[in-house]
């Protein structure tokens, strides 16, 4: 196991350097940055000094090495837009960007199962029918379109939540949340929704398919036998199975839910990390895309290796078979 | 798309009373026409197409030449005449574009940039995926590692890497799509080599003595095509989307080449003032595209799919 745990983390260090030599070459080769960060009213002198403070006068190796040695021990930079260290800039937006995808998955779930459990436990019928379709759709939908018609309808045409910002936010836990507001929560809904739509069809699928396998086993023939109502041996015996596949499948999604907040937040003008990202390459705020660009994928490699070893735990023939490699 | 709910039943009785000897692609439009919707679903795909093609001879004008544009048609409501008396069915942009005729050249530029992603990641991929089937080993370890890394990534986080390494552009974004596209082709058609591979005529190839090359692209990969193009009809569509939100996000497409996610951007802020179509339409287009070869694919998988071959 330990051999395991090495190798992999291992693994995981070497693609993280890989990752991050690919995006600070590819982000610093683009663009002329003294072009869009200095004023063009400014002499030669003011030019000069202001090249030689951000360090874009070292060549291209030596400006990763003090890049690499920074990053190590926590800086990442500072944003040359907003002159702050990137690194804080992106933890500041870290939590609106977090609740989002929390409350995105918490409504994929609360939508979800109940309209997979319907699905699955009546096929045939109109609404099986009709919920399998709306799950299709949520697939082929593209999510920014959708964003936009949520505005439309209900911001523009009903006016019953407002289309863009996060409204009043509450200190919780040094965070600033805004799920503790009413206030907050209208904000919170739309762009929640938005982002929950794909993972709602998602959810739906597995438990219509997991609701499907589970009535014609045994334990459900066992319990209705027994003489339990069917409101008992669905929601308490049937529901706990599915719930396992349905679990494990959305621990894995959590990470691409943060990915796609990238769409909705610039839709509906959430200030999370996605929209400053989208904000920074627009700008080419170098400094804050490597550090977006690093933060989420160490984010995932993390998620992927506790994965790993979670699947490990599980399955023994994973790790047999990669200690004989 | 990852998942599938095979519950189709077989129609036996059709296939009784059809005649014993049937031509393979006759066979495969029975099989394919058991689905109505899937039917629908090609009659749109081929819609789409022939609007793609033809844009330039059946849009009222052409929304790129500025002559024809008048400013002062702008952001007129669809039906509305404009100055010089032509209507304009679904409303006209900022610019006083007509925004069919935007339509039609952006599903043009859509379909171009999907299409050729999908084939050219479809071409690497497969060359990929067949060559580690087929040496195994540490050639099948390497790419399979790589596959594998870059699956665990959602689409879009590394599609947004690559476009702020690469920089913006039609030929940049066909390369980020195919870098992002590539491992699934990859990863499906190693699945059918490895199976393949261990086959007679396989056997009876290397025993005539035939090279690699040979024995892989002219035996190995026509018996591997019916996953592949699955999966080819799938990733277009998810290739299109991609583009559209790339292009969305102001990411994507240059402003010279206004694809159907840029045409939706750019209504985005007359939305709020209840402008709707200047966005509403080019998604309704997009949408259609996207579930038309959705539908086609669903299907396909049915029906290539050899565990369920009547």
């Amino acid at each position: 196991m330990t051999v395991f745990l090495i190798r992999r983390l291992m693994q995981a260090v070497v693609v993280l350097f890989a990752m991050s030599l690919i995006v600070f070459v590819g982000v610093y080769a683009i663009g002329n940055p003294i072009d869009i960060l200095i004023s063009p009213e400014a002499d030669q002198l003011e030019r000069e000094r202001a090249i030689h403070a951000l360090g874009l006068d070292l060549p291209l190796w030596e400006q990763y090495f003090v890049f690499l040695q920074r990053a190590l021990t926590g800086d990442l930079g500072r944003s040359f837009a907003f002159g702050a260290p990137a690194l804080q800039i992106i933890v500041e937006r870290m939590p609106a960007t977090l609740e989002l995808a929390v409350a995105a998955m918490g409504i994929s779930i609360l939508v979800g199962i109940p309209l997979g459990m319907w699905a699955g436990f009546r096929p045939e019928s109109f609404g099986g029918r009709a919920i399998m379709a709306g799950s299709i759709l949520g697939f082929s939908l593209p999510t920014f379109w959708v964003g936009l018609m949520l505005i439309m309808v209900f911001a523009v045409h009903l006016g019953w939540l407002p289309s863009t910002g996060r409204g009043e936010t509450v200190e919780v836990l040094g965070l600033q949340l805004s799920i503790f507001t009413w206030n907050g929560w209208t904000h919170l809904l739309l762009p929640a929704f938005n982002l929950a739509l794909f993972k709602m069809a998602l959810v739906i699928r597995l438990t219509r398919a997991g609701m499907r396998e589970n009535l014609l086993m045994d334990y459900v023939k066992f319990a209705r036998a027994k003489g339990l109502s069917p409101g008992r041996v669905i929601f308490v015996h049937v529901l706990k199975n599915i719930m396992i596949p349905v679990v494990t499948i959305l621990g894995l999604e959590l990470g691409s839910v943060i990915a796609f907040a990238v769409v909705t937040e610039t839709i509906f003008s959430w200030p999370g990390m996605g929209k400053l990202i989208i904000d920074s390459i627009n700008q080419l705020d170098r400094p804050v895309i490597v550090a977006y660009l690093l933060i989420t994928v160490s984010m995932f490699i993390f998620i992927n290796f506790v994965v790993d070893i979670l699947y490990s735990v599980l399955d023994p023939r994973v790790r047999l078979k990669e200690m004989k490699s | 798309m990852t998942v599938t709910t095979p519950d189709r039943v077989p129609a036996v009785e059709a296939e009784a009373a059809a005649p014993a000897v049937v031509s393979p692609l006759r066979r495969f439009w029975i099989d394919f026409r058991d689905s109505k919707v899937a039917v629908a679903g090609l009659a749109g795909c081929i819609l789409i197409v022939a609007l793609a093609l033809l844009a330039p001879f059946i849009s009222p004008q052409n929304p790129y030449d500025l002559a024809q544009l008048d400013i002062m048609d702008g952001r007129l409501e669809p039906g509305a005449a404009g100055m010089d008396g032509t209507i304009f069915w679904l409303g006209t942009d900022d610019q006083g574009r007509d925004m069919l005729s935007g339509i039609l050249y952006g599903i043009r530029i859509s379909l171009a940039v999907g299409v050729a992603s999908g084939v050219l990641a479809m071409a690497f991929g497969a060359s990929m995926g067949l060559l580690a089937a087929y040496f195994g080993g540490r050639v099948d370890t390497l790419i399979m590692r790589v596959v594998d890394l870059q699956l665990s990534f959602p689409a879009i986080l590394l599609a947004l890497i690559l476009v702020a390494v690469l920089g913006q552009g039609i030929d940049k974004i066909i390369i980020a799509l195919v870098a992002v596209q590539w491992a699934y082709y990859a990863r499906t058609i190693r699945g059918t080599a490895l199976v393949e591979r261990r086959k007679e005529y396989i056997e009876a190839a290397r025993c005539l003595a035939l090279g690699d090359a040979r024995v892989v692209f002219r035996h190995l990969l026509p018996n591997c095509l019916p996953p592949l193009i699955v999966v080819g009809t799938v990733q277009v569509a998810h290739a299109i989307a991609l583009e559209a939100t790339l292009s969305f996000l102001g990411i994507g497409l240059p402003i010279t080449e206004p694809s159907l996610g840029l045409l939706i951007a750019n209504g985005f802020e007359y939305m709020l003032s209840g402008k709707y179509w200047i966005s509403f339409f080019p998604g309704v287009a997009l949408l259609l595209t996207i579930v038309s070869i959705n539908l086609v694919g669903d299907q396909l998988r049915d029906v290539l799919n050899p565990r369920l071959q009547k």
